[in-house]
């Protein structure tokens, strides 16, 4: 989206008729920019407000009148915030879901759309329409039976209950299929003729080739279950299972923990994504819209 | 031979994908369907089927009936407002202004938060004694009230975190939308006189007819299964006036262990889910034929 802020799609607003009202411009110009200023400061407004409050003592967060910023910024929050609720472990809880599921996901997702795309076997159509079929239906219908299969697993409340039924993804292995369609089939036949496998095919040519697809859905898998309410909360029972926002709501209005700690916790539970977000926006812009595409 | 190989590795590729699907998610499907027949509760051993029952007690529920109405008010309330605001925002962020990347960046940074986390956040700044909000809103001559405690306010303020939290993804698919209208068309309308508000209505509008459709439905789809926001903050409560329907499923099926009754909830949302988009669709194409 950022790619191209000058180009020639947005050479046509420019050349508008400006002569006859030639003042008209430049006060909707700073019309525009006070609405746009406005409107980013409610957008950006609880980030700000977050940062602030994780960085105030317990004087500066019930001083009245309320202000933004602290008057005696202090890091105790983020010191206290290990100590008095089991952070650590939501963080690495959260680490270990979504970086599974994202990784483990991302081979499997990949290894089933090749196959869709370039092997052939007898029910292979049948494949797809299935995983198409299972994009079309709401995951809150396959809550409470998902819940149930995972009780009688006997994953209820570990690792591998909250990862295993998100192994893989539909909407993954789709956009996967599709981009390995697009791929040329030149230098599948000229590995096969060296006599290479279907799997060092997929592995060492289809896989390179595909690096932006498989980022974009990285992105996608890890930012997904990173923020997940509803599939930890449901799946996770004890304290330390909980993943950080099924944890840190946890504690939310609980008279145990400050203000302070609890906005130090959501802070730093919202750097990791941050911080790939500035790095990478464009791969970002990608991933968030296919989120919203699957949900 | 080479092809029967192939035959077999097919196979191993799929494998554990369509195990995970079958499993996973194509028998929770029909598990839930199943679920819904019967007087289905997790603690209890003896789980009898009892046909539609289930179903039936829906249409006497009436706090199913209060769900029902919050959520097709947060999906009135949220979509429409939402998609208006997206086009604002992307109409202006698709002109050339200084520092057109910032404001891209900022209207989309909610996106890519945690919407149980930020919640959180937009609690406390609500709260009536440390929040600034309400001081804020004092300000204005209006008395600091407990919004999320207000059976008038609770609803709005859990609509609004929705808007701000998916404001940017209907943006950038707007945006998305419009650079793909050809900038020819605009300079034919500008020579034919149209001013800006004619070409707004005859090129713009129509030229994102597909991606309104789809932000449109996308929208309806997300607001029909509002949650995070809501447990977050309210709880369904005050009295119930923000429980939506996956909030009341996830009360009967988590809270009461009533999870057959709670399936039949979910069986309900699945449906209205699918009507509410073929309608939506079929509408939209009715008006590309005319």
């Amino acid at each position: 989206m950022s790619t191209n802020p000058g180009g020639p799609a947005v050479d046509r607003f420019v050349t508008k008729p400006i002569a006859r009202l030639p003042w008209w411009p430049r006060i909707g110009r700073v019309a525009l920019y006070g609405a746009l200023v406005a409107g980013a400061a409610v957008m950006i407004l609880p980030f700000v407000w977050m940062i602030a409050t994780s960085l105030k003592s317990d004087a500066d967060i019930f001083r009245y009148p309320t202000d933004l910023l602290p008057h005696h910024p202090t890091l105790t929050g983020y010191r206290d915030v290990w100590s008095r609720i089991p952070f650590a472990r939501f963080f690495v809880n959260s680490v270990i879901f979504a970086g599974g599921v994202t990784l483990i996901s991302l081979f499997l997702d990949s290894l089933t759309a090749f196959a869709l795309a370039r092997l052939r076997f007898r029910g292979r159509e049948l494949c797809f329409w299935v995983i198409l079929a299972t994009l079309m239906v709401p995951f809150q219908i396959t809550l409470i039976p998902l819940f149930v299969t995972v009780f009688e697993f006997g994953w209820l409340d570990t690792y591998q209950g909250l990862i295993v039924p998100r192994a893989t993804n539909a909407f993954g292995i789709f956009l996967l299929r599709q981009f390995f369609v697009t791929l040329p089939r030149d230098l599948d036949d000229v590995a096969r003729l060296d006599g290479a496998s279907d799997f060092r095919v997929y592995w060492q040519i289809a896989l390179p080739l595909s690096k932006p697809a498989l980022a974009t859905l990285a992105v996608f898998h890890f930012m997904y279950n990173w923020n997940d309410f509803l599939w930890p909360l449901v799946i996770t029972s004890s304290t330390d299972m909980r993943t950080l926002p099924a944890g840190l709501t946890l504690f939310m209005g609980s008279y145990v923990i400050e203000h302070a700690v609890l906005m130090a916790g959501s802070v730093i539970s919202l750097l990791p994504l941050a911080l790939a977000f500035i790095l990478a926006q464009r791969y970002f812009v990608r991933g968030v819209v296919m989120t919203g595409i699957k949900e | 031979m080479a092809r029967t190989w192939r035959i077999n590795s097919g196979y191993l590729f799929v494998a554990p994908s369509m195990t995970i699907i079958a499993l996973f998610v194509v028998w929770p499907i029909v598990q839930a369907f199943w679920m819904s027949l019967h007087d289905w509760s997790f603690l209890a051993v003896d789980r009898p089927f009892v046909g539609l029952d289930n179903y039936r007690e829906l249409l006497r529920d009436d706090r199913f009936w209060n769900a029902l109405q919050v959520t097709a008010v947060y999906t009135i309330g949220s979509v429409p407002t939402q998609i208006v605001l997206a086009l604002a925002v992307a109409l202006a962020l698709n002109e050339r202004l200084r520092g057109v990347s910032w404001f891209r960046a900022a209207y989309f940074f909610p996106v890519i938060s945690s919407l149980a986390v930020m919640a959180i956040v937009w609690g406390f700044l609500l709260d009536p004694d440390i929040g600034l909000l309400a001081y804020w809103l004092s300000h204005l001559g209006l008395t600091p009230t407990d919004v999320l405690q207000s059976t008038t306010w609770a609803l709005p303020a859990v609509i609004a975190v929705g808007i701000w939290k998916n404001l940017g993804f209907t943006m950038v698919i707007l945006l998305a939308g419009l650079q793909g209208i050809p900038p020819g068309l605009y300079e034919a309308a500008s020579i034919d006189g149209a001013g800006r508000w004619a070409r707004f209505w005859d090129i713009t509008l129509p030229g994102l007819r597909q991606t309104m459709l789809f932000v449109t439905v996308i929208g309806v789809i997300a607001s029909l299964q509002a949650f995070d926001q809501v447990y977050v903050m309210t709880r369904g409560g005050p009295l119930f006036t923000t429980e939506t329907l996956v909030t009341y499923m996830y009360y009967q099926a988590f809270n009461l262990f009533r999870m057959g009754y709670g399936a039949s909830v979910a069986w309900v949302l699945f449906l209205i889910i699918m009507v509410v988009s073929v309608l939506q669709l079929r509408l939209f194409r009715y008006h590309d034929v005319d």
